[in-house]
């Protein structure tokens, strides 16, 4: 549900990175405040425990600059990733432009990630909205570890959409693919708005 | 689609700072502002120089999801008001018009009852102009058809990838 100020010319959009536990979503969004400018950045919030595994949600404001003379705003938010906050996850959802699905690439965690993908699309469903017409953009992160599954393998095992999702392989914690992925989305939930507006 | 987008125009956006305005001298807070249930600020007045606003709208939606969440949980629909009692500051937090959230920031120069007081009428005045909102956005999606006319209708892969040029 975006949301347009036509009085102070903006336009707010929300962004949510889902994916199972560990993947690094609130990487992704660590790695976005310390690269972005200050201006353009508000305070990266963090709900976590004190071992800093998510507990509610981390958010990001973050200000791309201007599109038709309105001031573009995207909102980033993280789900905790572990099974059993299932109902902060469902309403981290609510309002949601865009997805951004962080899959853990270590073959061990293939089983997580596609059990967090279905939790993702029965959340999106309980929310009114479905993961094959939602914008949608699919994060193969951590693909400098020794252990992964191939891109091929991956992509065929979470893909969710036909036309095919964007893929974007990366490394999170040194920021490979972070902001391209970001991109992605960004370009998909604007394209969404012309269309639907 | 889950719900229908919040589209925000002119004239009703001054009438909301109106209200607003109106409820924090009534009610001698500090602070009011209006947040729509996903934690996007829609209007803020009072002293709010100092304040970071946007993270309070989005600590407030998640605040008010969860206790929706518990509500249901218990049987309820929704808790309609939230209190939070600080040693100086105090945090009322009401839904209007089942769709924003009314936030008044208050200190020991107000009371508790006398903000409930003030934000019950103010609901009523929020609650109409949200109305005529939601009218309009219905009736220019009609009046165009299916698509109504929308400054984002020519976004251009350029205008996309220039806001990202870094």
């Amino acid at each position: 549900m975006t949301f347009i100020n036509y009085a102070s010319r903006e336009i707010n959009c929300k962004i949510v990175y889902y994916g199972p536990g560990l993947c690094g979503k609130t990487t992704n969004l660590q790695y976005i405040y310390d690269k972005s400018n200050a201006a353009a950045r508000g305070k990266l919030i963090s709900l976590a425990t004190e071992t800093d595994r998510t507990l509610f949600f981390d958010f990001l404001p973050l200000e791309l600059g201007t599109v038709r003379g309105f001031k573009t705003r995207f909102h980033l938010y993280t789900v905790p990733g572990q099974v059993f906050y299932d109902a902060s996850r469902k309403l981290i959802l609510k309002g949601v432009d865009g997805v951004i699905f962080v899959a853990d690439s270590q073959v061990e965690r293939m089983d997580a990630n596609v059990e967090a993908i279905e939790n993702l699309k029965l959340n999106l469903k309980s929310q009114g909205y479905d993961l094959t017409t939602i914008p949608y953009v699919l994060q193969l992160n951590k693909r400098d570890l020794p252990n992964v599954a191939s891109v091929e393998e991956m992509t065929q095992l979470l893909k969710q959409k036909n036309p095919p999702e964007p893929v974007v392989e990366a490394v999170a914690a040194k920021g490979t693919g972070v902001f391209e992925t970001l991109k992605s989305v960004a370009k998909l939930v604007l394209a969404d708005l012309t269309r639907q507006t | 689609m889950a719900a229908p987008d919040i589209v925000m125009y002119e004239e009703e956006f001054n009438q909301i700072k109106t209200v607003i305005a109106k409820l924090r001298t009534d009610a001698n807070a500090k602070v009011v502002f209006l947040v729509d249930k996903n934690g996007q600020q829609i209007a803020a007045h009072g002293e709010i120089e100092n304040l970071d606003t946007t993270s309070l709208a989005s600590l407030t939606a998640g605040n008010v999801a969860a206790t929706d969440g518990l509500a249901r949980l218990i049987g309820e629909k929704e808790f309609s008001i939230l209190f939070h009692e600080g040693e100086k500051d105090n945090i009322h937090i009401s839904i209007v018009a089942q769709r924003v959230i009314l936030v008044v920031i208050f200190d020991e120069r107000s009371s508790l009852g006398l903000v409930r007081l003030r934000v019950k009428k103010a609901s009523t005045e929020l609650n109409d102009v949200f109305a005529r909102i939601m009218a309009k956005v219905e009736r220019e999606k009609s009046q165009a058809g299916t698509a109504f006319e929308s400054p984002f209708a020519e976004i251009t892969d350029e205008d996309i990838d220039s806001l990202f040029s870094e």
